[in-house]
């Protein structure tokens, strides 16, 4: 399911709103999302899972053309952790 | 402060111009409609966020930590999600604007 068919299914449950809603609506949560875990802040959603931020310390690492040593500055990756309901839904032996 | 459903719905409300109850219903139809796909096996792409992912892992060996009793962990389907280029980015850049 990529972003435009998740705006169609949307856009179906809600036959009152024009299909722009439905994209608007998209657009939104996931910017608002992104916005919270550039601010290093967590997004829970009760049933569905949470994200938060890992924390990477900075390493030593390669340039794989060069061989040369470089610094890899600290940083932090996004990581998703499935909530009961998504974790139940989604596993084929529940 | 954590951002949760309820914040999104808002936010649908002022930004999108729904009403308050079709953008909580509008919110939790977001969540199902992925829940739903992965559900049915099928995985989610959405572009500049991230994809949802499922994996299926085998039965391996486990252990009950407080009585040390060997037991086997079944097989199931799992969820990854790998956050798109985007937002690793925007994540990061983040941190090194609030360093500078």
């Amino acid at each position: 399911m990529t972003k435009s068919d998740l705006i169609t299914n949307l856009a179906a449950r809600f036959p009152q709103l024009a299909i722009k809603d439905a994209e608007l609506s998209v657009k939104a949560i996931l910017d608002s999302m992104t916005e919270k875990l550039a601010a290093r802040e967590r997004i829970e959603i009760r049933g569905f899972g949470s994200f938060s931020l890992n924390y990477r310390p900075p390493r030593l690492g390669r340039n794989p053309k060069t061989g040369s040593k470089v610094e890899v500055p600290e940083k932090y990756v996004p990581h998703f952790k499935a909530g009961k309901e998504l974790r139940e839904r989604v596993n084929l032996l529940e | 402060m954590t951002l949760t459903k309820a914040d999104l719905a808002d936010l649908l409300f002022e930004q999108v111009g729904l009403n308050k109850r079709e953008s909580k219903d509008m919110v939790e139809a977001f969540f199902e409609e992925i829940r739903t796909a992965l559900e049915s096996g099928n995985s989610v792409k959405l572009s500049g966020f991230g994809n949802f992912e499922l994996r299926v892992k085998s039965e391996r060996p486990g252990r009950n930590p407080k009585t040390g009793e060997d037991i086997p962990i079944s097989a199931r389907r799992v969820v990854t999600f790998h956050a798109s280029q985007k937002l690793k980015g925007t994540v990061e850049e983040e941190y090194a604007g609030a360093d500078a």
